[in-house]
This record gives structure tokens, sequence and C-alpha cells, in this order.
């Protein structure tokens, strides 16, 4: 029993060890953005890598998402006679939790993963150490840019991931199921109110936040060859997922 | 210019670097010769601040870099250039970037000028100006060796430390690529420690070797010396004996 109650406490220190040291990696990672050289074309790369290329990926969520949520809704709202308010519905489940927590989970799959894998070959290939042997910081060479990308383009993937999915609902519930177009707008427009959008926003950042620092930090601390870039990467996607719901569920009950 | 007193470093408790004492005078290529494994890199990477030790000093030009801060430390890395063991070539940049990087982050030399140091510096290492647009997983192993060489040497630094810098090629390459930090050495006249097991082919570039067994330096001097050296561990270890023992 000793033994257990002793292993356990050990686990606890060092989660939160690793907790503590990812907070300096962050805090040092997003204080070097102010010290010079800046790297605004460094940010636009990764902006393209995080942003751009992730697009379509939510572009198809979205809209799938949006459809289903149309589908959905229009059949437990029509057992009330409620068919109108089907626009409210979908703008309100997309906009508070469905468009940041999806967008942040795709984000996470596809460009947290990449970014971790490309941290950890340079740090296994001695390409981090290559930079520090000729005087540039790899932590705002490598790290800050990705971190203010995904600050910017995290938000954005989640306007975009909204749109399109109230679209897909659009599609599902007016042009399929023939709910009337104007009560489909109508409804949403009188139902969102800012602090919903403030909400989406603010989880937004968050998710973009720690998405690029469970990555950035576990490629940068990698070990052990290939093995040890595999098991990064696989950490980067689990820790990221768990963290966003947790972090989901924080900043909800912060905001209703 | 270089002097290293008493140097310990232990990784998980065991003790890579059991009190070294080394010294590398300017101007001359110093070789550290041993096993895989025997922690060789470990004690180059001292020297630029990559590695903290437990104790001990290194000493360049009599300052003690351990005891630098991270500023310090990026003041004295503008003086070294490392060519690491597989190049260490950024992934993400041809040929031409990855030569030009270290001129575009610390000078504020023009494009041109830029340019004409890069092809200046591929010419130097026999490559064709072609292989400046080729992403370094485009390239053999020679042909990275020799990249990074050339963008070590971009940087026209005092000191240069060499990792193992003919490991996994053909001999011909090898013989090439020891011609060719002969040449730059010839021609710059820059410091250099470099560690490498390639017996004999070392000898040929080694102003100084000295040869690196459980933690110490058991051997030092001129490269005649050492192949004449009484330790049988050294002429074991000269004459590739099977060794089935390692440590």
């Amino acid at each position: 029993m000793a033994t257990f109650i002793h292993a356990l406490g050990g686990r606890f220190l060092a989660v939160v060890q690793e907790a503590g040291a990812m907070m300096l990696f962050l805090l040092e990672g997003l204080a070097l953005t102010f010290v010079p050289p800046y790297r605004p074309r460094r940010v636009l790369q990764e902006l393209e890598l995080i942003g751009v290329k992730s697009t379509l990926i939510i572009l198809l969520t979205g809209a799938f998402t949006g459809m289903v949520l149309g589908l959905q809704g229009y059949y437990t709202l029509r057992k009330y006679g409620s068919e109108s308010a089907l626009g409210s519905a979908v703008a309100l489940s997309l906009i508070r939790e469905m468009g940041p927590v999806l967008t942040a989970i795709m984000v996470s799959a596809r460009a947290g993963s990449a970014v971790t894998a490309e941290i950890g070959i340079m740090r296994i290939t001695e390409q981090l150490d290559a930079l520090d042997t000729m005087a540039v910081n790899p932590m705002q060479y490598v790290v800050m840019p990705k971190l203010i990308a995904g600050v910017i383009a995290v938000p954005l993937l989640t306007a975009i991931f909204d749109v399109v999915g109230i679209l897909g609902g659009y599609l599902i519930g007016v042009v399929l199921l023939g709910v009337s177009s104007g009560a489909y707008f109508s409804g949403m427009v009188q139902s969102v109110v800012p602090l919903d959008i403030n909400g989406g926003i603010v989880k937004s950042l968050v998710f973009g936040i720690t998405i690029l620092l469970v990555a950035c930090y576990k490629g940068y601390y990698t070990e052990h060859g290939a093995e040890g870039v595999s098991r990064a990467t696989n950490q980067t996607v689990v820790l990221s997922a768990i963290l966003i719901l947790a972090w989901d569920y924080v900043l909800t009950s912060f905001f209703m | 210019m270089i002097k290293i007193i008493d140097l310990v470093k232990s990784f998980n408790g065991q003790r890579v670097l059991d009190g070294i004492n080394l010294e590398v005078p300017r101007g001359q290529i110093t070789v550290v010769i041993g096993k895989s494994g025997v922690g060789k890199s470990v004690l180059l990477k001292h020297l630029v601040g990559l590695l903290k030790p437990d104790s001990g000093q290194v000493l360049v030009d009599g300052q003690d870099i351990t005891r630098f801060s991270g500023r310090q430390l990026q003041e004295l890395r503008k003086r070294f250039a490392v060519l690491f063991q597989g190049g260490a070539l950024f992934d993400s940049l041809n040929v031409f970037g990855n030569i030009a990087f270290p001129l575009r982050e610390k000078t504020r030399l023009s494009e041109a000028e830029i340019r004409r140091r890069v092809f200046e510096r591929l010419d130097q290492m026999h490559l064709t100006p072609d292989v400046a647009l080729k992403y370094p997983a485009e390239l053999s192993g020679g042909m990275k060796k020799r990249v990074a060489l050339a963008r070590a040497m971009i940087q026209e630094p005092e000191i240069i430390l060499y990792d193992e810098p003919v490991t996994g090629l053909d001999p011909p390459m090898t013989n090439t690529v020891f011609h060719l930090i002969s040449k730059t050495h010839q021609d710059s006249g820059y410091t250099a420690m470099m560690v490498s097991h390639d017996i004999p082919e070392v000898f040929q570039v080694s102003d100084q070797v000295a040869m690196l067994h459980r933690g110490k330096i058991i051997a030092q001097g001129a490269p005649a010396e050492i192949q004449r050296h009484p330790d049988p561990v050294v002429q074991s270890f000269i004459r590739g004996e099977v060794d089935f023992l390692e440590d």
C-alpha cells in the first residue's frame, strides 16, 4: 500500500513538475516575441503551415457538423412544433461549443502532430543544437513563430468552421427539410448575443495556445531517436485533446 | 587557446567524463580518438556550452565558459562553428539557404554578396552550382558533409569543432572530406578540435592526438607518438583489434 501511495505521489509530482516546465516554456516563447530580431516572415510561414493548410479539413468538418446539427435539430424541434428555432439551435451550438472544440481538435490532429514531429526531428538530428551554435536562439527561431501562429490561426479557423457549419445547417434545414429561410436567420440573429461570440473567441484563443504549447514542448524535449519522435507525437494529440476538453468545461462554466 | 581542466560529466549516475585534462593549441587541429560511445561528442559539446559539466573548467582564451550566462555564450558562439555528425542541415531550407543561413542571421551583407560567398564555398567544396537548389533529403552522405562544411566555413570562424566528420562515408569520400578539412585549415589557419574513430585516416589531418578511454585522456601527443604509444589499449584501438568487451 505504501509503495502504491509512493508511486502515486511520485507520478503526481512529475505531472506538476511538467506543468510548471510547460508554463515557463510558454512564457519564454511569448516573451521572445518582443526581443529583436523580430521574425514576421517566420510567423507568416508558420501561419501557412498551421492555418492555411488546415483550412480544407476545417471546411469539411464544419460543413458536416452543421449538416448533422441541422438534421438532428430539425427532428428534435419538430416534436415540439418549434422547427423555426432551428437557426438559433445550430448557431448557438456551433458558436459556443462545437466550433471552438472541434476546430481545436482537428488542428491538434493535423498541425499539432506535424509540429511535434518537425521539432522532434530537428532535436534528434541536432538541428536545434546547430542553431544554438550559430548564436541563433532556437526558442525564438523555431518555437515563438509557431506559438504566435497558433494564437492567430485557431480563432480564424474557428470562425470559418462556424460560418460553414451554419451554412451546412441551412442546406439541410431550409433547402432539404423546408424550414423557412427567414425563420432560420431571424432566430439566429435574435438568440445569438455578443457574449456567445466573445466566449467562442476566448475559447479558441486558449485552445490555440494550448495546442501549440503542447506540440512545441513535446517536440523540443524529444529523446531517443525515431521512437521518441513517435511517442512525442502521440502524446501531443492525446494531451491536447484532454486539455481542450478540460479547458472547455472551465471556460464554459465561466461564460455561462 | 582552449584548455579543459578536470572536466567531469555524468548522465543518470554514470560518469562519462571523469576528470578530462586537455589543451587545444591555437591554429592546430587536435583530434580526440576513442571507441564509439566513450563520450567524445559529449566532450565536444562542452566546448561550445551545449552541455554544462558537473565540475571542472573549459577555458577559452583564459575565460571559463562553464560560468557564462546565456548572452555571453551567444557572443562566444560567434567565434565557433560546429560540423555535426549528421551534418545537422536544416530540412526546410535548400543547400543555398543552409549555407547562407549564418550570413543572413548574423551579418548585414547584401543578397548579392551572400550569393557570391555561397557559390564560392560550394566551389571550394567541389560542389556544382546546381546543388544549391537541392534539399538535404536529396543529397548523398558525402554531399551533406561537404555542404555542412561549407556552412561552417562561411562563418569564417576562429575555432571549428568537428564531430565525426567522416562517419558513414566510403573510403574515397572519407579522403575527400579529410583533404577539404586539411585544405581549409591551411588556407584559414583556424583552431580545430575533432572527435573521430577513423584510424588511420584521421592521422593525416591532425597536429595533435588524444585518446579518450573510460572517461579519461590516456594518451596525448603528435600522431607519430600516439602510433608508437606503449599503452596496450591505445595500440589495440589503433590496430582495430576485436573487442567483445565494449565498455
